[in-house]
């Protein structure tokens, strides 16, 4: 665990969120910094949604500070490129790769209602980068999900943002596309900060730096392994993890009872 | 023909009916399709139905009926855009009872104006052949303000409907945008109320676009052929109407209905056709790896 002296590009402090009567957040703690790759991982109904959307701004926090980039998540998150999970609503939806990919150059303003040069430019780049360029012409009913998935990060990417944001980026694309879309992220993240949220541990720990779990409180060292901390305070997901197998990549030797064999 | 046709634009009642199908078509088209690809269908709905809330006051305070339903219907689409927005988790039943609120005001205040109201019976059922010089200038004035609308913010009006997370987080004023396309959606359907009454203006908003979507993968080329379709429907309808003598709203949503089976039918068997020349190619590549 290493002590940093840079500001965080996101930064939440016990921060309390949740809906009505049902608290989803409890006391929850994080940083991220300049090319940071953090998987948190958390079961289904853990808070991984409402920690997206706190970050995001789409929700107040009940109490807590929430800052990106040094600001209220409601400025701060022009320097994001969210890449939402894949609905399958979106499908039916009559548009295609290149508009959908654009929409990630739409700001504040008049100036959004119509596509400049340099936003032309910058879709284009997205869409090489992502290796989609061919397809830009194609509808979205007619790619596959890991290509669809692909445009998503092409739409955040268009923004040149400091920080993707991911939810669930392998929910449902195959396993070969989901190795080459964490190839495609381990690239990107040379010159971006990448917070990825998942439940599906198995292929996050091979690829992030450090990770997380998140389970209405979230446990996180700036480690790459989960700590035996993390299993006694009783979450669901490292048990999880054992039944998805590769332990050997994220647990740290241990004995029995969690101690950590050093 | 050329004799029925030159007979039908002697009347200038006739005249001012297709003048009005083709206005109301083209705010229709475009309107239809963000009504289908957002969702909102019942929404519509509603706004049509409360709007004879409008018709019924007017009506009982001696108005003209039609600036009624303008009335109600934007006060309707304010409330059940805001309904919508804050209120996600009950937004089709509080809608629903709007819908039936309009309604049953317009019900009673009918019944308490005194006189002939065989008029009234026309904002139910259309009445495109009753439509005045007034009637039309409202009309064109409501599309124009919508074409000029979704024209000027066409690219955030996709944005929205595709993805209305993601634009909040681009800082693009959702609420905003949406609820000034609700008012719009309340504005067409009092305009198309006149054609085909309110109880099928739901029709006609969303059969030209479920067509469209069989053929075309793009929002604007979808609110292009709409509105196309959408005018060749008024207006065969209205001309076949006038040749049987029958009821001309009535007639307009049986064409648009049969137009759908039609387009539905003709999509089925071209897959259909695709898949066996699909199969026997596949075959014949079999034969020649034998």
């Amino acid at each position: 665990m290493e002590e940093k002296s840079e500001t965080p590009v996101i930064l939440l402090r016990n921060v309390w969120a949740g809906y009505d009567l049902d608290t989803v957040l409890e006391d929850v703690s994080f940083d991220l910094y300049q090319r940071d790759y953090v998987g948190l991982i958390g079961p289904n109904g853990g808070g991984k949604t409402t920690l997206i959307k706190v970050i995001l701004g789409l929700l107040p926090p009940r109490s807590g500070s929430v800052s990106v980039m040094g600001t209220s998540p409601q400025e701060g998150r022009k320097y994001i490129g969210y890449v939402p999970q894949l609905q399958v609503s979106d499908k039916a939806f009559p548009i295609n790769v290149w508009d959908v990919v654009s929409m990630g150059r739409i700001k504040p303003g008049l100036s959004s209602l119509r596509l400049s040069s340099e936003d032309r430019q910058r879709v284009e780049e997205a869409l090489r980068q992502t290796g989609m360029l061919d397809l830009s012409k194609r509808s979205i009913n007619e790619i596959s999900g890991g290509q669809r998935q692909r445009v998503y990060i092409a739409r955040a990417l268009t923004a040149q943002p400091r920080i993707l944001l991911l939810d669930e980026p392998t929910a449902s694309v195959d396993p070969q596309a989901s190795v080459q879309l964490y190839e495609l992220l381990a690239r990107l993240n040379e010159e971006i900060s990448i917070l990825l949220i998942s439940h599906d541990m198995t292929a996050i720990s091979a690829y992030v730096k450090t990770i997380g779990c998140i389970n209405r409180r979230l446990v996180y060292h700036r480690d790459k392994s989960i700590s035996a901390d993390m299993l006694q305070a009783g979450y669901e997901c490292p048990v999880d993890l054992i039944a998805h197998g590769m332990p050997h990549r994220v647990f740290p030797a241990h004995t029995e009872d969690g101690e950590p064999l050093e | 023909m050329i004799n029925f046709l030159r007979e039908v634009l002697s009347y200038e009642f006739m005249r001012n009916a297709l003048l009005a199908g083709v206005i109301v078509s083209a705010a229709c088209g475009v309107i239809g399709t963000l009504v289908v690809l957002n969702r909102i269908v019942f929404i519509s709905g509603g706004i049509a139905h409360a709007a004879y809330g409008g018709v019924g006051i007017a009506y009982f305070l001696g108005l003209n009926p039609m600036w009624g339903a303008v009335g109600f219907s934007l006060l309707s689409s304010l409330a059940m855009g805001y309904v919508n927005r804050k209120e996600k988790a009950r937004a089709d039943t509080i809608i629903g009872v709007m819908w039936a609120l309009g309604m049953a005001l317009g019900i009673i205040f009918v019944s308490l104006s005194p006189g002939y109201k065989a008029d009234l019976m026309s904002y139910l059922f259309g009445s495109i052949l009753a439509v005045s010089a007034g009637d039309l200038r409202l009309m064109l004035v409501i599309a124009v303000v919508v074409l000029a609308f979704v024209l000027v913010f066409y690219r955030l009006l996709l944005a929205i409907s595709f993805d209305e997370v993601f634009s909040t987080v681009r800082n693009v004023p959702v609420g905003w945008l949406s609820m000034a396309m609700i008012v719009l959606i309340g504005l067409t359907v009092v305009i198309t109320m006149r054609v085909v009454g309110l109880i099928l203006v739901i029709a006609l908003l969303t059969i030209p676009p479920a067509i469209a979507n069989l053929f075309v993968r793009e929002m604007r080329s979808i609110m292009v052929l709409s509105t196309g379709l959408s005018l060749l429907f008024t207006i065969s309808g209205l001309l076949i109407s006038y040749a049987l003598n029958l009821p001309s709203g009535a007639v307009i949503i049986l064409v648009a209905s049969l137009g759908y089976a039609a387009a539905a039918a003709f999509r089925q068997l071209r897959a259909r056709g695709r898949m066996r020349k699909e199969a026997s190619g596949a075959k014949n590549t079999f034969e020649v790896i034998r």
